[in-house]
């Protein structure tokens, strides 16, 4: 039994996918600011892959000086209103706060920081100028959180900066991927605009580098080039069954659900085959959209790769686990999905799991053409190799984010971003 | 069982819990109602000319999520005829006969005094307590702390009312002066039956840094304000002491300054009082905290053993000594309980910056358990007050405790510095660190690889 009922509104929909993160109230950023102990040496800002001085940004809050934290927190993150609502606070800032090693609750950092970010892009309060122009052009791939952390950073030190973006919104991930409950489309987009407006750099949407032409293009019109495309489609199985109607990849489902809301037909029995973050999601979604959700994945529970408190999550709204279990084919009739045969890893025996959908979330694929045709080297898993500037084997090419990490959070891609702009800096030089 | 009885110069109520003469005893409504909560007395809000007060009155030190840490006020005496009031007390007597309603009061001259005495008394007053204390509005006008400040006056002024006292009367001090056991002892030479202290201290509670005008705001402008609450209690209690330990001042003492519960109320009888007022700590929470007063006095009693509030008052006097008779060789040393530190480094920075570099860190930043450099430790126990956990961090005692030495001692054998570069400087061989230390950043100054 699903505890959500099938969204049949826009209103149902924001009901079921209510923000894990909600904004704070003015009241309760300064009871929570309140609490901070301003250590030294916070590990909280050891945690943070960008940096930020969170004591400090905290202690402002507390003053009163929302601004002064706004800008804080942009010192360090371009993207600090997205990277408080979707960061998976609890193994980075919060999970390092001190109150963890007594029995008091930690700050509630991210929240906090989207507080006063929030106030900031609401107000449009501007904390930068583009630098003065040093006549130098970069184009970005990609118009995701590395992307845009690097076109910040480059515009900041006088460089001319064109975005080229596939889709027809910037952000990447963050309104294309992230689960609906942990920010909203316009939150994302606020920020973006708020970003294009003080540092403008320019962006082509529903522009796909593709070809090896789009590639000269860029490269005779632009010094250098960075690369922030991400991952590109779930990865098949190779079972039969995979193409039957109705088994769908975790990543189009999330974007579906990210553009769509209620309009997505999710059907009432669910199988999420993973058992990473985004599987966690996607079975937290699937379940918000009414379904009843079975999570499988081959291994222990304890040998998933997901963070405790996501499956927490998934489970908190009725998704159940099924451990041990790999799939050996994908059953249908009159070309949908019935149901699922899954076999135990441990004995061996099949079995059949009814369902009308099947999502996996057993990763992405690389986007390995695109690069193959830049002459950029990958590592053994597909990944963009870069050294520690973040330049490519193709030393006019930079790349950041999953295309280079393989997937990790939208906070490393804003960090790495930023220092492939530095790097870029250093090789313009 | 606790007997909270208590009796002040013949004043006697239930508990040594009074409501000091304020917005919270405005009217007999009121003051019904606290006793009827169980307050022990009230001193009646500051009968005499009735004045007219502005809006707003009050302004607040808030201290990150405390709100009200400190209290500032505006507002004057009674605004109620004095009929109105009279009748009151009446009334509350009536219904509160064991109870003790003392009148405040302030009037300007010798017949006014007699005058407003012989009303108060007709009245029903359990007492009467002359407010020399008020530093705001009423000190312009020659009244109130203009009064206080002034011990021949405040002594003549008691005298005159003394002259028709049936009932005792109260002098209640202002702590705008620099040395409070002279107004004290003026209300003693008076012929006062009793002192109260602290009345607010002149202040400025805040500034609206965005309007430019202190708090609280009149109309854009703005006056000095009496402060009171919690942040005062420490200046209170230390006038409480000069007066308690006073030799001349022999008469009994209510206490007065930042009480809201018990425990505060304890501190003040061990030093000396003998009720103890509240204001803020009502006009924030209302009357309803004094359940948890009573309740916790009388268990602080039956767990000492105490039946009266006689066997405990002024028992911290004794330990209140001058600086030159403490032992100067009584040494501690902190020490941090590893099981309970939570690693926020608190200590260190504290230490690092604010007093003598005795804490270091591990060179391993995954342990951030900060340790103790006893060598380099002055036993000034400020780790100990700015660690966040209970217990974490407590001071060790490291003398053999034989000793006893006082500057006292020393200074009668000649044993102390006397030249700026003297060999007996106290801090001579203590180690500090090299000034240019200060700008190596790399790393704290204590490393200790692990």
């Amino acid at each position: 039994m699903s505890e959500y009922k099938k969204p049949q509104s826009e209103k149902d929909f924001s009901k079921n996918f209510a923000q894990i993160k909600p904004l704070m109230s003015d009241t309760e950023a300064y009871y929570e600011s309140s609490r901070c102990l301003f250590c030294y040496d916070a590990p909280c800002v050891n945690a943070c892959p960008t940096g930020i001085d969170i004591p400090l940004f905290i202690r402002q809050i507390n003053s009163k000086n929302e601004m002064g934290a706004a800008k804080t927190i942009y010192d360090s993150n371009f993207l600090g209103h997205a990277c408080g609502k979707v960061c998976p606070t609890e193994v980075l800032c919060e999970g390092a706060c001190v109150y963890n090693n007594t029995d008091v609750k930690p700050i509630e950092i991210g929240r906090l920081q989207s507080f006063a970010t929030g106030k900031a892009i609401r107000t449009n309060r501007k904390f930068y100028l583009p630098g003065k122009s040093n006549g130098k052009k970069v184009a970005v791939i990609g118009a995701g959180p590395a992307g845009i952390s690097c076109a910040c950073e480059l515009r900041m030190m006088g460089f001319d900066v064109d975005v080229f973006e596939a889709k027809e919104k910037p952000s990447g991930l963050t309104v294309h991927g992230v689960a609906p409950y942990k920010i909203t489309n316009e939150e994302a987009l606020a920020e973006m605009k708020y970003l294009q407006d003080q540092f403008g750099f320019h962006i082509t949407y529903c522009k796909s580098i593709q070809s090896k032409e789009d590639l000269s293009t860029l490269e005779n019109n632009y010094d250098a080039i960075f690369i922030g495309i991400g991952l590109g489609k779930t990865s098949d199985l190779k079972i039969k069954g995979e193409e039957l109607e109705n088994v769908i990849g975790a990543v189009e489902f999330a974007e579906q659900l990210r553009t769509k809301h209620h309009q997505v037909n999710v059907p009432q029995k669910v199988v999420v085959l993973g058992g990473g973050n985004t599987a966690m999601d996607a079975a937290s979604e699937a379940a918000r959209m009414g379904a009843e959700v079975i999570l499988a994945y081959r291994r222990t529970k304890e040998e998933m790769p997901a963070y405790d408190f996501e499956y927490e999550l998934a489970k908190s709204v009725g998704a159940k686990g099924l451990f041990n279990v790999t799939p050996v084919e994908i059953i249908g009739e009159n070309g949908k999905v019935s149901g699922i045969k899954l076999k135990s890893t441990s004995d061996g025996n099949e079995f059949i799991e009814n369902c009308n959908w099947v999502i996996k979330a057993t990763g992405q694929s690389k986007q390995i053409d695109l690069l193959r045709l830049a002459g950029i080297s990958l590592d053994e898993k597909g990944r963009i190799a870069v050294n520690e500037e973040f330049q490519t084997s193709n030393k006019k090419y930079f790349a950041a984010g999953d295309a280079v990490s393989g997937g990790q959070e939208v906070v490393n891609a804003v960090a790495n971003g930023k220092k492939a702009a530095w790097g870029i800096k250093e090789f313009l030089k | 069982m606790a007997d909270l009885i208590t009796n002040l110069s013949g004043i006697k109520s239930p508990n040594p819990f009074w409501l000091a003469s304020a917005p919270p005893t405005n009217s007999g409504y009121q003051i019904m109602k606290a006793f009827d909560a169980g307050w022990g007395g009230a001193v009646w809000k500051t009968l005499g000319v009735p004045v007219v007060n502005v809006s707003s009155r009050y302004g607040a030190l808030n201290y990150r999520d405390t709100r009200m840490m400190g209290f500032s006020n505006i507002e004057l005496i009674t605004d109620r005829p004095l009929r109105d009031n009279l009748r009151e007390i009446e009334e509350v007597k009536k219904r509160f006969p064991d109870h003790a309603v003392i009148a405040s009061l302030m009037v300007e001259t010798k017949e006014e005094w007699h005058q407003i005495m012989k009303d108060v008394t007709n009245a029903g007053a359990d007492g009467v307590e002359l407010n020399f204390g008020c530093p705001h509005g009423m000190c312009e006008r020659g009244m109130g702390s203009a009064v206080g400040q002034e011990p021949k006056v405040l002594k003549t002024i008691v005298s005159w009312v003394k002259e028709v006292a049936t009932i005792p009367v109260i002098v209640k001090l202002t702590p705008n002066i620099s040395d409070i056991t002279r107004p004290a002892l003026a209300a003693v030479e008076g012929g006062g039956d009793a002192i109260s202290l602290i009345n607010t201290i002149q202040s400025i509670v805040g500034v609206d840094i965005d309007k430019f005008v202190p708090y609280p705001i009149v109309d854009g402008r703005s006056s000095n304000g009496g402060y009171c609450g919690p942040a005062v209690k420490p200046i209170a209690m230390n006038m409480l002491k000069n007066c308690a330990q006073h030799p001349g001042v022999n008469i009994p003492i209510s206490g007065i300054g930042g009480i809201e519960n018990w425990r505060d109320a304890v501190e003040f009888i061990l030093l000396g009082a003998t009720s103890v007022q509240v204001c803020t700590a009502v006009m924030h929470y209302g009357f309803g905290i004094i359940r948890e007063m009573v309740a916790g006095l009388e268990q602080y009693m039956d767990e000492k053993g105490f039946k009266t509030l006689d066997d405990f008052r002024g028992k911290a006097l004794q330990n209140i000594m001058h600086w030159e008779d403490l032992n100067l060789k009584y040494k501690i040393v902190a020490d941090i309980h590893e099981e309970k530190c939570i690693g926020c480094q608190l200590c260190y920075t504290a230490c690092e910056d604010g007093a003598h570099q005795a804490i270091g860190l591990k060179e391993n930043g995954a342990d951030r358990k900060p340790f103790i450099i006893e060598e380099n430790c002055v036993g000034c126990n400020l780790c100990s007050l700015v660690c966040p956990v209970e217990g974490c961090i407590t001071m060790e005692r490291r003398d053999d405790g034989k000793q006893q030495l006082t500057w006292k001692e020393r200074t009668l054998e000649g044993n102390i510095p006397k030249t700026f570069n003297d060999e007996l400087a106290g801090g001579l061989h203590h180690w500090v660190p090299e000034p240019a230390d200060a700008l190596r950043k790399k790393t704290p100054l204590h490393y200790k690889s692990v």
